[in-house]
C-alpha cells in the first residue's frame, strides 16, 4: 500500500508562520485562503445589495448613516443615482469574480480535489500559490476601484497618467454593470460620472484575476489527469472530482478571451486606440476629436466587445455552478445512504453542459444588434443545455429515491441547490427564446432568473460543502444547531427575493434604474418592490449568524473525529484535520466507485473506497465501474 | 426535520405558482401585431416551465417526505447504481420538448427580424443620446434630409446634426417623442450618439438596441390607438433611469396632416397631441 509517485514535487512541511499560513504551498491552506476571500467578498457585495434595495424601495428617503459614509455619493442622505449604478456595478463583479470564481473552485476545490484522488498535493505548489496571491491582489485593485472613486483626493493620485484616470465621483466604482458595456465603458469621463479612474481599476482588477484563474486551471487540469493514486481510474472520481475538472477546462478556454478584450478595453481608454469605439461620437456636447477631453475615435465595434466578454461570461456561469452541482451530489449520495443514481449520466451531464456552455453565449445578445440569423441558432443551443441540466435533476431525484436520508445541514443545504436550481434554471426555457426576449431582455426575469441558479443555487452548493468538510478542514462541526437555523430563513428567503422578481420582468420592470418613480407603468409593481427588500433585509441579517457559526466553531466548535458522516471518499481516509502530504506519507490505493453505500452483505451500510475486497466480508460493491 | 422541508418546498412551490397564475402583476395589455403571437408562445412555455417547476418540486418534497434514515441499521436504502431505460427516456423527452420549443419560438422573431419592412412602411429615424430621444421625421418628400455628426449642436438645439442646405430636409421634423400610425407597418432606423442605448414600449413586446456607429432597422405594426411610455432598456449612464419618452400610435389621417406640418407648427402639434391622449391605466 505504500506507493509514491516519482516526479511528484515534495515539499516539507513549513514551520515559520509565514510560509505556513500566508505564502504557503500547501493546496490544503491556499483552498482555506480562497474561502476567506471569498467570505470576505461576499460580506461587501451583500451589503451593497442591502442599499440597492434600500434605494429601491425607498427612493428619496434620508439615511443619515450613508452621508457619513459617502458625503458625495449620498449628499444629505439621499443616494444620487450614479451612486446608486456603481453599487449595481461593484455587486455584480464582486460577487460573480470574488466568490462564485473563488470559493467553489479555487476554495473547496484546491482544499479537496488532491485528497479526493488519493494526491500529496496539487502538481505545481507554487503555481497554486501564485494563483492564490495573484487573486488576492486583483481583490485588492478591485477595492481600490471603490475608493479611488470615493475619495477627492485619492482621486487625484493618478492624474498625472491622463484625463481616463481622474476619479472623485463620490460613487463606490464606476458604472457599467458588471458586463462593462463598451463604449460606455471605454469613453472615459466625458461619458459621465463613474467612467473615469474606477473604471480603469475595474478593467485591471479583471485582468489581475483572469490571470489567476488561468494558473489555478492549469493546476487542476494537470492534477487530476496526472496525480490519481493507484486504482483511481476516472469513472471512480468523486462527482467533484468531475465538476472541477470540467470547471477548471472551462476557465483555460473562457479567461483568456475576456483577459484580451479587458486589454483592448483598456487600451481604448488610456492609450486612444479604437475597438471598441466607433467614429463620429458626440457625447456630452463634445465631437470625437474636438477636445482633449475627448480624442478621435473612429472604427471600433462596441459589438465585439460583447462578443468577446460573453464567449467568456456565459461559461463563467457554469464555472460558479458546476461545483456547486458536484458538492450536491456528493453530499446527496452521502447522506441519503445511497449510490449516486446514473453516475455515467451525472459524468455525461458535466461535460455535456461543459461544452454547450461554449456555444450559447449570443443568447445574451439577441438584441444587441448582432445578426438576427444567429440569434436563431443561439436560441436552439440554448434551448439544448437545458437537457443536460434536466438530466442531473432527475438522478437527484433518483439518488433520493429510495434512500435513508439524514437531515444534517449540508444535506438540507443540498436539497435546498436542488429546488434553487429547478426554480432558477427553469426560466431559462423563456429567456433562451429570442421572440420571447423582445420583452424579456433587460427587464427584473433575468435578475431574477440568474440570481436564483447561478447566484443563490452555487451558494447553497457552497454552505452545503462548508457545513459538509467543515469537520475535516478544521476538526470541529460547524455548529448544526445555528446551521439549521441559517438554513431555514435563508432557503425561504431567497424564494420570497427572487420569485418576484419574475414577475416584475414580465410587468416590463427594466434592470439597472436607479428608482421606479419615472413611469407610470411601474408604480403598480411598488408593494412586490417593497416586499422583496424586507425579505432581502431578513435574509442578509441572518447571513450574520452565518459568519458567527463559522467563528465560533472553528475555536469551539464540537469535536470530530476521522469520518463523521460515514462517508466513502479519500478525504475521510485520512485524519482530521489531514497532515500537510495528506495521507501521512502512504498513499491510498482505491478499490471501488465512489459512492457505495448500501451495499447488501456489508457489515455497514457504506464501503469506503480504500478497503478493499478482502477487508469487506461480503461486500462486493465492485459498482460495475472497471476501470 | 425531513417533513417540515418537503411541506416547506411544497408551499413554496404554491406560492410561487400563484404568483403567476393570479395575474396580479403581469404584462400590460398588448397593442402590436406580433404580440398575440408572442404572448401565445409565452403562455405555452409558462405552462411547460410551471408544469416542470411544479412537478420537480413535489417530486422533491415527496422524496424527502418518503424515504428518512429510520435509524436501524438493517433498514437499508435500495442499492441501485441507476438505470440506463429511465436514463434514455427522460432524455429524450426533455430533448424533445426542449428543442420544440425552441424552434416553434421562432416564428415571431423570423417574422420580425429575418424579413425587411414591408414596402410603404411609415419610417422615422430614432437618434438616442445619453438621457434623450429624438425622432427625426422625413416629411412629405418621404426622404430623410442628410445629417452629419458634425453638425451636431445640442445647444443649437441641433440634436441630430441634420444640415440645413441638403433641399431633402427642408420638410423634415425632429421631435422627443415618437408619433406613428395605427394598423401600418412602422420601420425604424435605430442610431445612438454616444453609448448603447435600447428602444422599449412594454405594450409593443418589442425591444431594440441602439448602437452607436450602427444604424438598426426594425419594423412592427401598432394596432391600437394611444400614449404608451417608452423607456431605455439598457444601460447608459446617470440618469438612464429617466431617459424616457412616448409613443404616441395615431390614426392615418392625424397622422397625415402632422406629416404636412413645417417643424415648428410639428412640434407644437406634438404637444397638443400628447396632451390630448393619455396613458392606458395600469
Amino acid at each position: 500500500m505504500s506507493e509514491t509517485h516519482e516526479g511528484v514535487h515534495r515539499h516539507p512541511a513549513p514551520t515559520g508562520f509565514i510560509r505556513k499560513y500566508i505564502f504557503s504551498l500547501d493546496h490544503k491552506v491556499i483552498g482555506i485562503q480562497y474561502i476567506i476571500l471569498a467570505l470576505a467578498a461576499v460580506l461587501v457585495g451583500m451589503i451593497m445589495s442591502l442599499l440597492m434595495r434600500l434605494q429601491l424601495s425607498w427612493p428619496g428617503t434620508n439615511w443619515p448613516i450613508l452621508e457619513t459614509f459617502f458625503p458625495t455619493g449620498a449628499p444629505g442622505g439621499l443616494m444620487t443615482p450614479e451612486f446608486y449604478l456603481s453599487l449595481v456595478t461593484m455587486h455584480g463583479t464582486i460577487m460573480v469574480f470574488f466568490v462564485l470564481t473563488t470559493a467553489p473552485q479555487g476554495g473547496f476545490g484546491n482544499y479537496f480535489l488532491p485528497i479526493q484522488i488519493g494526491a500529496e498535493d496539487m502538481a505545481f505548489p507554487v503555481l497554486n500559490m501564485m494563483s492564490f496571491w495573484v487573486t488576492f491582489v486583483g481583490f485588492i485593485v478591485i477595492l481600490f476601484a471603490i475608493v479611488v472613486e470615493g475619495n477627492q483626493s485619492i482621486g487625484q493620485w493618478f492624474a498625472a497618467l491622463g484625463p481616463s484616470f481622474v476619479g472623485g465621483s463620490g460613487t463606490v466604482g464606476p458604472i457599467g454593470g458588471w458586463t462593462g458595456y463598451a463604449p460606455l465603458s471605454a469613453l472615459g469621463k466625458v461619458a459621465g460620472p463613474g467612467q473615469g479612474a474606477g473604471m480603469n481599476f475595474w478593467v485591471i482588477s479583471i485582468a489581475i484575476f483572469c490571470v489567476g484563474s488561468l494558473l489555478g486551471a492549469l493546476n487542476f487540469i494537470t492534477t487530476l489527469l496526472n496525480m490519481r493514486t493507484k486504482g483511481m481510474s476516472l469513472m471512480r472520481m468523486p462527482l467533484t472530482c468531475w465538476a472541477w475538472f470540467t470547471t477548471a477546462v472551462l476557465a483555460l478556454l473562457s479567461f483568456p478571451v475576456l483577459l484580451g478584450g479587458g486589454i483592448l478595453l483598456l487600451l481604448d481608454r488610456v492609450a486612444g486606440t479604437s475597438f471598441f469605439i466607433p467614429g463620429g461620437l458626440y457625447v456630452s456636447g463634445l465631437l470625437s476629436g474636438s477636445n482633449p477631453n475627448f480624442p478621435l475615435h473612429t472604427g471600433g465595434s462596441p459589438i465585439l466587445w460583447q462578443h468577446l466578454f460573453w464567449f467568456f461570461g456565459h461559461p463563467e456561469v457554469y464555472i460558479a455552478i458546476l461545483p456547486g452541482m458536484g458538492a450536491t451530489s456528493h453530499i446527496l449520495a452521502t447522506f441519503a445512504r445511497k449510490p449516486v443514481f446514473g453516475y455515467r449520466a451525472m459524468v455525461f451531464a458535466i461535460f455535456a453542459i461543459g461544452l454547450l456552455g461554449f456555444f450559447v453565449w449570443g443568447h445574451h445578445m439577441f438584441i444587441s444588434g448582432m445578426s438576427p440569423y444567429s440569434a436563431v441558432a443561439f436560441s436552439i443551443l440554448t434551448l439544448s443545455i437545458g437537457v443536460p441540466s434536466a438530466v442531473k435533476t432527475f438522478n437527484w431525484l433518483g439518488t433520493l429515491w429510495g434512500s435513508r436520508i439524514r437531515f444534517t445541514t449540508a444535506m438540507l443545504f443540498a436539497l435546498g441547490f436542488v429546488s434553487l436550481f429547478v426554480a432558477g434554471g427553469i426560466s431559462g426555457l423563456i429567456l433562451g427564446q429570442s421572440s420571447l426576449d423582445l420583452a424579456m431582455h433587460d427587464t427584473y426575469i433575468v435578475t431574477g432568473h440568474f440570481h436564483l441558479v447561478m447566484g443563490v443555487a452555487s451558494i447553497f452548493g457552497m454552505f452545503a460543502a462548508l457545513y459538509f468538510w467543515f469537520p475535516k478542514m478544521f476538526g470541529r462541526f460547524l455548529g448544526e444547531g445555528l446551521g439549521k437555523f441559517h438554513f431555514w430563513i435563508t432557503f425561504i428567503g431567497v424564494y420570497c427575493i427572487f420569485m418576484p422578481m419574475h414577475i416584475m420582468g414580465i410587468a416590463g420592470m427594466p434592470r439597472r434604474y436607479s428608482q421606479f418613480t419615472e413611469y407610470e407603468f411601474l408604480k403598480g409593481l411598488h408593494p412586490l418592490v417593497v416586499f422583496v427588500s424586507v425579505a432581502a433585509i431578513i435574509t442578509i441579517a441572518t447571513q450574520f449568524v452565518f459568519y458567527f457559526n463559522v467563528i465560533w466553531s472553528v475555536f469551539k466548535g464540537k469535536k470530530a473525529g476521522d469520518n463523521p458522516w460515514e462517508a466513502t471518499t479519500l478525504e475521510w481516509n485520512t485524519a482530521t484535520p489531514p497532515p500537510h502530504d495528506n495521507f501521512a506519507g502512504i498513499l491510498p490505493t482505491v478499490y471501488r466507485g465512489p459512492y457505495e453505500f448500501a451495499v447488501p452483505g456489508a457489515p455497514r451500510d457504506f464501503i469506503m473506497q480504500a478497503e478493499a475486497d478482502s477487508e469487506v466480508p461480503g461486500g462486493n460493491g465492485h459498482n460495475g465501474h472497471k476501470h | 426535520m425531513g417533513r417540515v422541508l418537503a411541506v416547506i418546498i411544497w408551499v413554496l412551490t404554491f406560492l410561487s405558482v400563484l404568483l403567476f397564475v393570479s395575474k396580479k402583476w403581469w404584462f400590460p395589455a398588448a397593442i402590436s401585431e406580433h404580440a398575440p403571437a408572442l404572448d401565445r408562445q409565452f403562455t405555452i412555455t409558462i405552462l411547460v416551465v410551471g408544469i416542470s417547476f411544479s412537478a420537480a418540486q413535489i417530486g422533491l418534497g415527496w422524496a424527502i417526505w418518503k424515504f428518512r434514515d429510520t435509524g436501524n441499521p438493517s433498514d437499508r436504502a435500495v442499492y441501485s447504481h441507476g438505470s440506463n431505460r429511465l436514463e434514455m427516456i427522460w432524455t429524450v423527452i426533455t430533448a424533445v420538448i426542449f428543442i420544440a420549443l425552441a424552434v416553434m419560438g421562432q416564428s415571431v422573431w423570423a417574422n420580425l427580424r429575418l424579413n425587411d419592412a414591408p414596402a410603404g412602411s411609415y419610417q422615422v429615424e430614432v437618434v438616442a443620446q445619453q438621457f434623450q430621444w429624438n425622432f427625426h421625421y422625413p416629411g412629405n418628400d418621404n426622404v430623410f434630409g442628410r445629417t452629419d455628426p458634425k453638425l451636431i449642436d445640442d445647444g443649437a438645439l441641433n440634436f441630430i446634426g441634420i444640415d440645413e442646405t441638403d433641399p431633402n430636409a427642408k420638410d423634415d421634423s425632429v421631435t422627443a417623442a415618437l408619433a406613428i400610425p395605427v394598423n401600418r407597418p412602422v420601420e425604424l432606423r435605430l442610431r445612438s450618439k454616444d453609448v448603447i442605448h435600447d428602444f422599449w414600449v412594454p405594450q409593443l413586446r418589442f425591444k431594440q438596441d441602439l448602437v452607436p456607429g450602427m444604424e438598426i432597422k426594425v419594423h412592427f405594426t401598432a394596432n391600437k390607438v394611444g400614449k404608451y411610455e417608452l423607456a431605455c432598456a439598457e444601460l447608459c449612464g446617470q440618469l438612464h433611469f429617466k431617459m424616457k419618452s412616448y409613443m404616441l400610435v395615431l390614426p392615418e389621417d392625424e397622422i397625415q396632416s402632422l406629416k404636412a406640418l413645417p417643424q415648428e407648427q410639428f412640434q407644437t402639434r406634438m404637444t397638443e397631441l400628447l396632451a390630448k391622449y393619455s396613458l392606458p391605466t395600469y
